[in-house]
């Protein structure tokens, strides 16, 4: 794979509407070349649809979004995609190979004849190698959230977009999916946005947090966002931020993603595409409760 | 009447040809009837298939053409009815009781209700003109251009829809786009098989294929090596054993095919989950 670097992205007085929810208002974010940002905030706060507006697939109801000083297109070539993960049904005819390469030339038309170089180098990359043509649906997840990783990774992308790239996982595959993350960053100073319920699998990675709640937000450092006042200020509730060892813990979101405090984001539910109605993702506390 | 006198007939060589089609279309659009789930949606389209066909006979004598406007209509009510597929399911439903009620209404006006009745809900090949056959012959070719060219990022769009929306494949057009080839093979199958048993064609050989492979090529071609020989086996074996339907025939192979590929399917394609490799 080519290292082309990391791409920039500025979001200016960026708000976003559906009909009169308003999902974040207001919105300014630079993120530079290589940056790794994390995208914190509670079901429904529009994390996943910011993701879809850089992707160019939702446009801004007002304020701008670009990317290397252009507004985003869709499909473009420039950017990967991991998407909330979906278990792969066992029947599913397509092997790991199969769908890396999807992220080459899926877009093509034609029939699916190839598997090109570079595919396998971002197999190689991700260390999927040893079960690439084994059926999709007979692997793990964390093997799946690998196969995923080196698609979004194949067509050499200078922004990667990662949405909950460690639900439904064990601690020990997160563990090895952040530390790939992060190797491929620093070889390649891919610019990387991971959204996630929980900071604390990925605080070693990042450089930055976007906290998102109620349609307001709050961006900086990991040690600045996640306090208890700049948490409080976003819910308009009283929140605490606890940390013990390395763990850092929200306490007071509404105890999980499914239950947004206070009522104060009533009727933001749907920003997340449908997302997160698809399947409960099993509660992963924000932040973790332990 | 030998085997051989039976082949060297052009009413037979018309049949097995028209079979073969079909079977072709049948074969590259089972594949993604079983990924996207919409083995309803295929038996909808034929059920009101049917009605197109009874109308057709009714008012122009010619039910190829009949079912063809009645599965691209239902195709057309599938796609502005249900885009969810509950709701897909429920809207497809309720469009095929009402036709299908619809259609035994306008068979009733026709004389020789009986015969025209079992000729279309299971088909009658050996019915199929010059002129049918031609039709027959354009669907297969427009369902294999079709698919020859977005094979591939219909594949993407099946099998990881959001993903492929993200990389710039029209998911919601390839889906169209879908429907309206799976409105022109059920039309083609239901000549062959009958409106009832056009799943046998339309889904048996796919699922039957992605028993035994993951590949996607593999489980194209496979899919289609077993609706040919399902459909013009059953025709051949019909030749000998007159006094039964081909369809019946036809059937029972593909059942087959799909039985021996489940029973095969674990070995050659593996089952198990393979352990965590951090």
């Amino acid at each position: 794979m080519t290292s082309p670097g990391g791409a920039e992205v500025a979001l200016r007085a960026a708000t976003l509407r559906y009909g009169h929810h308003l999902i974040w208002e207001n919105l300014n974010l630079d993120v530079a070349p290589g940056e790794r940002l994390a995208v914190l905030g509670p079901n429904g706060a529009g994390k996943t649809t910011l993701l879809k507006v850089l992707l160019g697939l939702i446009p801004l109801t007002a304020g701008t979004v670009t990317i290397d000083g252009r507004p985003p297109t869709r499909g473009s070539p420039q950017i990967g995609y991991v998407a909330q993960q979906r278990v792969f049904d066992p029947d599913l005819p397509i092997r790991g190979r199969d769908l890396v390469q999807l992220g080459v030339d899926g877009h093509r038309r034609g029939l699916p004849w190839a598997h090109s170089r570079q595919a396998d180098a971002a197999i190689e990359a991700v260390g999927a190698s040893s079960y690439a043509t084994v059926p999709v649906g007979l692997l793990s997840g964390g093997q799946q959230q690998r196969l995923r990783i080196a698609q979004a990774l194949a067509g050499g992308p200078r922004l990667l977009l990662c949405d909950e790239p460690l639900l439904s996982l064990d601690p020990a595959s997160q563990q090895s999916v952040t530390a790939l993350l992060d190797g491929y960053r620093r070889a390649h100073g891919t610019t990387i946005v991971i959204v996630t319920h929980e900071i604390t699998p990925v605080a070693e990675i990042i450089d930055r947090v976007l906290y998102v709640a109620a349609g307001r937000w709050a961006a900086g450092s990991p040690d600045t966002v996640m306090t208890t006042e700049t948490l409080s200020a976003l819910y308009g509730s009283h929140i605490d931020v606890i940390r013990v060892h390395d763990r850092i813990a929200v306490v007071g979101d509404g105890d999980g993603p499914h239950h947004p405090p206070g009522g104060s984001h009533q009727g933001h539910g749907h920003d997340d595409g449908g997302h997160d109605h698809g399947g409960d993702p099993g509660h992963p506390a924000s932040g973790g409760h332990r | 009447m030998g085997f051989g006198f039976i082949l060297a007939q052009p009413f037979a060589q018309h049949a097995l040809l028209a079979a073969a089609l079909v079977a072709v279309a049948g074969g590259l659009i089972s594949p993604f009837v079983v990924t996207r789930e919409m083995a309803f949606a295929v038996h909808g389209t034929a059920e009101l298939a049917f009605t197109g066909a009874a109308a057709g006979l009714l008012i122009a004598d010619n039910p190829v053409v009949g079912a063809l406007v009645g599965s691209l209509v239902v195709a057309a009510l599938i796609a502005t009815l249900g885009a969810r597929p509950r709701e897909r399911d429920s809207a497809i439903g309720a469009i095929l009781a009402f036709g299908m009620g619809i259609g035994i209404l306008l068979l009733g006006f026709y004389q020789g209700f009986a015969t025209a009745a079992t000729n279309i809900l299971f088909g009658n090949i050996f019915g199929v003109s010059g002129s049918q056959l031609l039709i027959l012959l354009a669907l297969g070719l427009i369902v294999a251009v079709v698919m020859g060219i977005w094979y591939r990022p219909l594949l993407f769009a099946s099998i990881d829809p959001e993903t492929a929306e993200a990389r710039g494949v029209p998911v919601g057009r390839l889906g169209l786009l879908f429907l309206l080839v799976l409105a022109l093979t059920v039309t083609g199958a239901a000549q062959v098989v009958g409106t009832l048993l056009v799943l046998s064609l339309a889904i048996t050989p796919g699922a039957a294929a992605q028993r035994l492979t993951a590949s996607p090529l593999v489980v194209a071609g496979l899919s289609i090596i077993f609706a040919i020989v399902a459909a013009d086996g059953g025709l051949l074996v019909s030749f000998e054993i007159t006094t039964v339907k081909a369809s019946v025939f036809i059937t029972s192979i593909s059942f087959a095919i799909y039985i021996l590929a489940r029973a095969t399917g674990p070995a050659l394609r593996g089952r198990r989950r393979h352990d965590e490799a951090p």
